[in-house]
């Protein structure tokens, strides 16, 4: 009998999404949909507002990461006041932002591995979901609960120390910062007592990618075929190819590593990228305009990036990167559950670029805010944790904000993950004559790898949660399971 | 040589000159009254109610009322401090105050006083009235949206000539105030400041240095409102 699954609300990710899933007489999966049922409209109610305004009011539409939507903001201001396309601030300028940043992603990543998705891994796919969650992990593998809280407090305490507070700052404003590092914070920063430094944190990063390369080796099929596709892949790179979290220009590359976006310029985003609404989505499609809306679609976030970028400038990550790259031959990597892989590189790429960022004298200096010509356009771009997320202001002559366009990072995935809900609800469900829990987890997990966030994405109102609803061909709703 | 009275507030007695408002007594005193439309160099109006304080079981504002000699006060009860924090919720319902985005966030005597009454949550219904941003002054954001009409700006803000730079504009539920279109684009650079610092909240904004004080470092944010007055 054909019926239809509603997964509601998809647990352990940022925000509120549901999936349903249509099978048929057969018992073969026929359509998926992954909904976003969240609204929130930033876009609008921030016109009006005095520019300035932009990276503290817009900021305010994530929890999880804040610091991105406020440098982003502050990078499009930046070039509205004349201080450049990200190479134009002082040194202290630049790197404060960077050393925000990347605490940003370092805590954010950390909070995904440990705290959403190593339950997963611990306890497998199809465990008593009454184990697996961050609970199960703190009463099971309490050390590796320790590292993922540690770790993400560090993160939030270089976020404090840089833009005024843990969650929310201030500290990016147009054309730089409003304070610089001090002697005092840096050292609390780089040799702040165990486990709260910069070395520790490195070691542990090392650790958690040690962690996930064993349960791959043990996994191997379940890791490499989960949810694998082909796909394009799309980040910001620095100008010489190397990964840059921060600044740098538009790359984009097809399934085969053919470069399809060839470092052009972010200001220019708009030429190249465009949105599509569906219907059923709060939550936009975007696709590269040149390749249309079936072939345009791209993946960002970790894995994005790691297929983009030419070299890792720390030497640990890289290391991590060249092994990395080895395991496709150098071909862009299109396994899904290989985001984890990805962002755990990150995650020690960020361990090692914020030392490196702790020991620049340039973070003690004063010159914190530079202006030039006005303009009323500008555009920045910033690599997100979980990808490439668009801030696109334009002002008037009283320097009111007349449009905003913001492309969050989990948008860009839009596609990405419906089609990843679409090969595991397949690979799991066919054929199946009950829909289980682990099965409906299975989905999940799909989901999870992307790290969505999907408040950010859609603009929300409402709380987090999961559903699954099993719909026949006449769309008649046959079972529904929620979490 | 001045006369000397003697007061009471909330049994406390203290020593002031005839001829000095309430507030004025007990600030020099330190006993800290909450205002927010009255302003130094400004004649008092008592239009906000903040200050109000209770003598002889009668509801007065501080700011008005001229000390008397034997005078007993009351301030710091709880009927009072109600009352204050009901004032400031009316405040916050009638327009539309998004804290996390104002500049003035830790420097805004509004938001400074709902910390000290501990306001959490108003007790009554949100307007949120549609209200506009004038830009057009090249130097000043005037954003009704955070006015709460106390006339500090009206009072304080003149050119050599002694003519107002802000004025009201209708009555009632549409009163607002408003930068004089022309004189607005005529302002100087350090009265446009002038204007944002005797501002008691968000309304008037200096153009294009948005939070270049970081948090930590405002005027409230270590200390509430009132303790540089209180011993």
């Amino acid at each position: 009998m054909p019926k239809k699954i509603t997964i509601e609300p998809v647990t352990r990710v940022e925000g509120h999404g549901k999936v349903t899933i249509q099978i048929d007489d057969a018992g073969q999966v026929r359509e998926t949909r992954l909904h976003i049922v969240e609204f929130r409209g930033f876009e609008r109610f921030v016109q009006g507002r005095p520019y300035w305004e932009a990276p503290v009011l817009v900021q305010r539409l994530c929890g999880i990461c804040p610091v991105s939507h406020h440098l982003a903001a502050a990078k499009a201001l930046d070039v509205i006041v004349g201080a450049g396309t990200g190479l134009g601030l002082t040194a202290v300028g630049e790197k404060m932002r960077r050393l925000m940043h990347y605490g940003q992603i370092f805590q954010s990543h950390v909070l995904h591995f440990f705290h959403l998705s190593s339950p997963d891994f611990l306890f497998g796919i199809d465990a008593d979901p009454a184990i697996r969650n961050i609970i199960g992990v703190v009463m099971h593998h309490k050390d590796l609960a320790v590292q993922g809280v540690m770790m993400r407090k560090y993160g939030q305490e270089i976020i404090k120390y840089t833009a005024g507070k843990k969650i929310h700052g201030t500290g990016a404003i147009p054309g730089g910062i409003n304070k610089n590092l001090s002697i005092e914070e840096r050292d609390i920063l780089l040799h702040g007592a165990d486990p709260l430094n910069a070395d520790k944190m490195v070691e542990w990063s090392v650790g958690a990618l040690a962690f996930f390369k064993a349960y791959h080796k043990n996994n191997k099929t379940l890791v490499d075929t989960f949810a694998e596709f082909p796909s394009n892949h799309l980040s910001i790179v620095r100008a010489d190819g190397a990964m840059d979290l921060y600044n740098g220009v538009l790359r984009a590359v097809d399934t085969e590593g053919t470069r399809i976006l060839d470092d052009v310029d972010c200001q220019d985003y708009d030429k190249y990228i465009e949105e599509e609404v569906r219907s059923w989505s709060y939550m936009k499609f975007p696709y590269l305009k040149h390749l249309g809306k079936e072939n345009g679609w791209y993946r960002v976030g970790p894995l994005a990036r790691l297929n983009t970028c030419d070299f890792i400038p720390t030497p640990l990550a890289q290391r991590e990167f060249e092994e990395f790259k080895a395991y496709t031959h150098g071909k862009p990597n299109n396994m899904t559950l290989h985001y984890h892989w990805a962002r755990l590189i990150e995650t020690l790429h960020a361990a090692e670029e914020i030392k490196n960022l702790l020991i620049d004298t340039d973070l003690q200096k004063e010159d914190l805010v530079v202006k030039g010509k006005k303009s009323h356009r500008g555009v920045g771009v910033i690599e997100a944790p979980r990808g490439t997320l668009f801030h696109h202001y334009e002002i008037n002559d009283n320097d009111q904000i007349t449009l905003a366009n913001l492309i969050v990072s989990t948008t860009n995935n839009n596609q990405p993950m419906n089609l990843a809900v679409n090969h595991t609800a397949k690979s799991f469900m066919n054929g199946q004559k009950e829909i289980t829990e682990g099965m409906m987890n299975a989905v999940e997990v799909a989901i999870r790898a992307y790290d969505p966030c999907l408040s950010c994405a859609t603009h929300a109102l409402g709380q987090m949660p999961l559903e699954m609803t099993l719909v026949n061909e006449n769309n008649e709703i046959i079972d529904c399971k929620t979490k | 040589m001045t006369n000397k009275i003697k007061i009471k507030i909330d049994g406390k007695e203290i020593i002031t000159d005839q001829g000095k408002t309430i507030v004025e007594a007990a600030h020099e005193n330190g006993i800290f009254i909450p205002t927010l439309c009255n302003f130094a160099g400004a004649l008092p109006k008592g239009c906000c109610r903040m200050c109000t304080i209770k003598i002889n079981n009668r509801f007065m504002t501080s700011c008005t009322t001229p000390a008397a000699h034997g005078m007993e006060v009351e301030n710091n009860t709880n009927e009072i401090n109600d009352f204050r924090k009901g004032i400031i919720e009316l405040l916050f319902v009638s327009g539309n105050h998004f804290c996390p985005s104002c500049e003035k966030s830790g420097n805004c005597e509004l938001q400074a006083l709902a910390y000290r009454y501990q306001m959490m949550v108003p007790r009554f219904p949100y307007d949120f009235p549609m209200k506009s941003v004038d830009g057009s002054s090249p130097y000043i954001i005037k954003d009704q949206n955070r006015c709460i009409l106390c006339k500090r700006c009206i009072k304080t803000i003149k050119d050599d000539q002694g003519r107002h730079y802000f004025a009201f504009k209708e009555r009632g539920h549409k009163l607002e105030v408003l930068l004089d279109d022309k004189m607005g684009k005529e302002i100087s650079s350090a009265l446009a400041k002038k204007a944002m610092e005797n501002c008691p909240v968000g309304s008037i904004i200096f153009k294009e240095v948005g939070f270049e004080v970081p948090i930590g470092q405002r005027k409230y944010d270590h200390k509430p409102i009132g303790s540089e007055i209180e011993n």
